[in-house]
């Protein structure tokens, strides 16, 4: 019923192919960015800090994921690497040039980590599937042994860390501890706003077709006249690029300083189940996987705490591995094609509704 | 049945808001000691003890004396899995409720928090560990790390392993292994450990263990063999340190020289390799066993009546006790800002100041009812380690045995390279803030 699209005609074929042709969608879309722009006016610090900005940043690593392994289907494990390497190209630019705008830096530190994945992406030409996955785990652990092992990555620090300078904007301060949370929220979410508009652009257009025609079948796509190579290190590239963009606001606008074990296996597999439990090969999943994965543990824990409950530390963290990990399965069984699809059946379902056939 | 059941439940939401209201109220006049602890991963091992130890004591101020000073103190424990990320978040979500001090319980956290410290008000108190540059007042007035550095525990190392082989200059020549967790912690001591090597004419061997293969070792220690460094020297910390002893034992490393820093020193780190273990050193600040009358306090009043996670027979044990040492520190800390401030219930910026003038003197450790528990501690504006001494212990194969005097760290090889390291650490981070705060009189 809410969404019967009853009454909205087409009339031509660009409002035909819009990336929203439902109103209620447009309507949707709008309500969310109001509230997302407007949400520190009645957040408080730790839902903006805790929660919105690791939410926002774990999304934008989950496209650039999403746009390798959902869109083009080569399977990566070298996500957090690639993280990594926006995050210390990033420190890198702006200890050499403080002067410069960080923003810049951060979206230039994407362009790296973009060349060190087209590098990384070379063997996918040869190479499929899980062996991929091996050659990317290649890349994992190599680059997170030279975040530990090259000191001049991190500026010869003593304790191998990375630490976030002080940098403004229109004199307004970014980053370092003395920013406030409202700003680096909207400096994060306008930067994931654009990205995943630019995103969505991408996959739409000629770029984004020929990435889901070598998914589908390679060969098939090669007969068609799509040369492979170009194809998949472009995918790796602008994968990487959200990657190492993620990482770079990761460290710059939410850590505050990162050591290199900020960048392991495990964060690569986080992002990983993002994408698979949000939905492969979709924009939507991307945020919905990184909610459930990322925010839903911290709900739980801090869940309890204000509803009266007291439970040890301990046990809670306990509960919500439990929970997290039932809640994987659970919707992992009801549809393994990810909670975007679910949205997709449950929107079919209300456009019919109360009418069902 | 189904609006029912919604209504139901929605009833007992909205009591439980009420009650948790209530609560807030309360919680108003008393003082807020967040404890980050780790009791899940794999560095659980080491951190239930002292998350056991910390609780513990204040609970027993608590159920003794009434809190401090007549308030409560309201003890909150937040579980950080000894992952930097899940610590910042912990951090994050105390930093609003006003706590007293914040104890990260690790150096990567120590290290993320340092920044914010001075920014939010909330002094940070990294007992024995962290960044030892931070023991520079001048720098850091928001950071403490008491009642050592890790540059003034391999200073202590060094001197004793000299005192071993029969004075500092009979070194040279000599090869000492140092096996560390490869992580902020483990790198921490690296530089001190090269400066006095070029001093005293002793080769350094490095062996990193990363986090991953903590479990394991073998490459490690295969090494070793192969090196035979004349002592082996020990970073680690969780199921890096059994490990690692049994790694030892197997590879018949003499356990007499084997020594690791206080870290290394629970008893669950000697134990499971059994009688193997035997020898094994490490340096100590707490003094373990249960004969103390702060100690029976606990035992009495909180373990005795429930209301702790810790078993009975784990009650004075060597994390134990330096958890307990930890919250000694807290205590007193807050005492001291009640006497600074006359206020009852103290913030943050109160108990910075508290940690600044605390000494807490043989006499003192007397009246706690912990005599001889520790060296006395004296903590002032310029200097925010008090760079104490500490002892050595040895495995007896069942317990821990006081084998040396307390050994002074080499302050004169420390100082200047703690100065240098803050000024550099200032350096590197533009807009460090110059210290605003003043010194307060010694009490």
């Amino acid at each position: 019923m809410l969404y019967r699209e009853a009454g909205q005609f087409k009339t031509s074929y660009a409002s035909d192919q819009a990336i929203f042709p439902i109103l209620q969608d447009r309507i949707g879309i709008v309500v969310i960015l109001a509230v997302a722009f407007t949400l520190p006016l009645y957040a408080d610090d730790f839902i903006v800090n805790a929660v919105m900005i690791p939410f926002l940043i774990f999304s934008l690593a989950a496209i650039g994921l999403n746009l390798l392994t959902g869109y083009t289907g080569q399977l990566s494990l070298g996500t957090g690497a690639f993280m990594g390497v926006g995050a210390y190209a990033c420190y890198k630019l702006t200890t050499i040039w403080p002067d410069v705008n960080i923003i810049v830096w951060v979206v230039c530190s994407g362009f790296f980590s973009a060349a060190v994945g087209a590098v990384f992406g070379l063997p996918s030409l040869r190479i499929k599937g899980f062996y991929l996955a091996i050659a990317t785990l290649a890349a994992q652990f190599f680059l997170e042994w030279c975040f530990i092992r090259i000191p001049w990555l991190y500026n010869e620090n003593i304790s191998g860390a990375i630490e976030v300078p002080q940098r403004e904007l229109f004199n307004i301060i970014v980053t370092g501890p003395r920013a406030t949370a409202e700003t680096r929220y909207y400096v994060v979410l306008c930067l994931v706003v654009a990205m995943t508009w630019i995103a969505s652009n991408l996959m739409h257009g000629r770029i984004g077709r020929t990435w889901m025609a070598v998914r589908d079948m390679d060969i098939a796509a090669e007969l068609m006249g799509i040369r492979l190579l170009p194809t998949k290190l472009m995918a790796f590239a602008v994968s990487s690029f959200y990657c190492g963009v993620a990482g770079a606001l990761m460290v710059f606008l939410w850590y505050g300083g990162a050591e290199p074990a900020v960048f392991n296996i495990n964060q690569s597999f986080t992002i990983l189940f993002m994408i698979i439990i949000g939905g492969l090969g979709s924009l939507l999943g991307s945020f919905l996987g990184a909610a459930l994965i990322y925010v839903l543990p911290i709900a739980l824990r801090f869940g309890p705490e204000l509803l009266g409950l007291h439970m040890h530390a301990a046990t809670v963290e306990h509960v919500t591995f439990m929970v997290v990990g039932i809640l994987i399965i659970f919707f992992l069984i009801a549809e393994p094609a990810g909670l975007a699809r679910l949205w997709q059946i449950g929107k079919q379902k209300l456009r019919v509704w109360p009418f069902p056939y | 049945m189904k609006t029912k059941q919604l209504c139901v439940a929605i009833a007992c939401a909205g009591l439980m808001a009420s009650a948790v209201y209530a609560s807030k109220a309360q919680a108003e006049d008393s003082i807020y000691v967040p404890l980050l602890t780790y009791r899940t991963g794999p560095y659980a091992n080491s951190g239930i003890p002292i998350a056991n130890g910390m609780h513990d004591y204040l609970a027993m101020l608590n159920e003794r004396d009434g809190g401090i000073g007549g308030v409560k103190l309201n003890i909150e424990e937040c579980e950080t899995g000894y992952d930097t990320k899940k610590g910042v978040e912990c951090y994050e979500s105390i930093k609003g409720k006003n706590p007293a001090v914040v104890n990260p319980w690790s150096t990567g956290i120590t290290l993320q928090l340092i920044p914010k410290a001075g920014v939010d008000k909330i002094p940070i108190l990294s007992m024995a560990y962290g960044l030892s540059a931070a023991a520079v007042g001048k720098d850091f007035p928001w950071v403490f790390n008491p009642p050592a550095t890790y540059w003034d525990g391999m200073s202590m190392i060094i001197k004793y392993i000299g005192g071993k082989t029969g004075g500092l200059d009979k070194l040279k020549g000599k090869t000492v292994g140092f096996i560390f967790l490869d992580a902020g912690y483990g790198r921490e001591p690296i530089p001190l450990l090269e400066q006095l090597a070029k001093d005293y004419g002793f080769k350094v061997k490095l062996y990193a263990v990363a986090g991953k293969e903590m479990q394991d070792q073998s490459s490690q220690w295969l090494a070793v063999r192969r090196d035979r460094p004349d002592w082996m020297i020990m970073w680690g910390w969780g199921a890096m340190n059994p490990t690692a002893v049994k790694r030892a034992a197997e590879n018949g490393y003499p356990m007499d020289h084997f020594i690791s820093v206080w870290w290394g020193g629970g008893e669950d780190d000697a134990r499971p390799a059994g009688a193997q273990a035997k020898g094994y050193l490490t340096l100590n600040f707490a003094v373990p066993g249960e004969k103390f009358p702060a100690i029976e306090a606990i035992m009495k009043d909180v373990v005795g009546k429930g209301k702790s996670q810790t078993p009975k027979d784990k009650v004075g044990e060597s994390h134990y006790n330096k958890g307990v040492y930890n919250s000694v520190m807290i205590a007193e800390a807050i005492r001291n800002a009640q006497k600074l401030t006359g206020k009852k219930v103290v913030t943050g910026e109160d108990v910075r100041r508290g940690l600044e003038t605390m000494h807490i003197t043989a006499a003192r450790w007397k009246e706690l009812g912990l005599d001889g528990f520790a060296a006395p501690l004296n903590i002032t504006c310029a200097d925010h380690s008090g760079h104490q001494p500490a002892y050595m212990q040895q495995w007896d194969g069942a317990k821990w045995v006081k084998v040396s005097d307390w050994i002074q760290p080499m302050t004169d090889k420390v100082g200047p390279m703690l100065d240098a390291a803050a000024k550099e650490y200032v350096e590197k981070n533009s807009g460090w803030p110059k210290r605003t705060e003043a010194c307060d009189k010694a009490m």
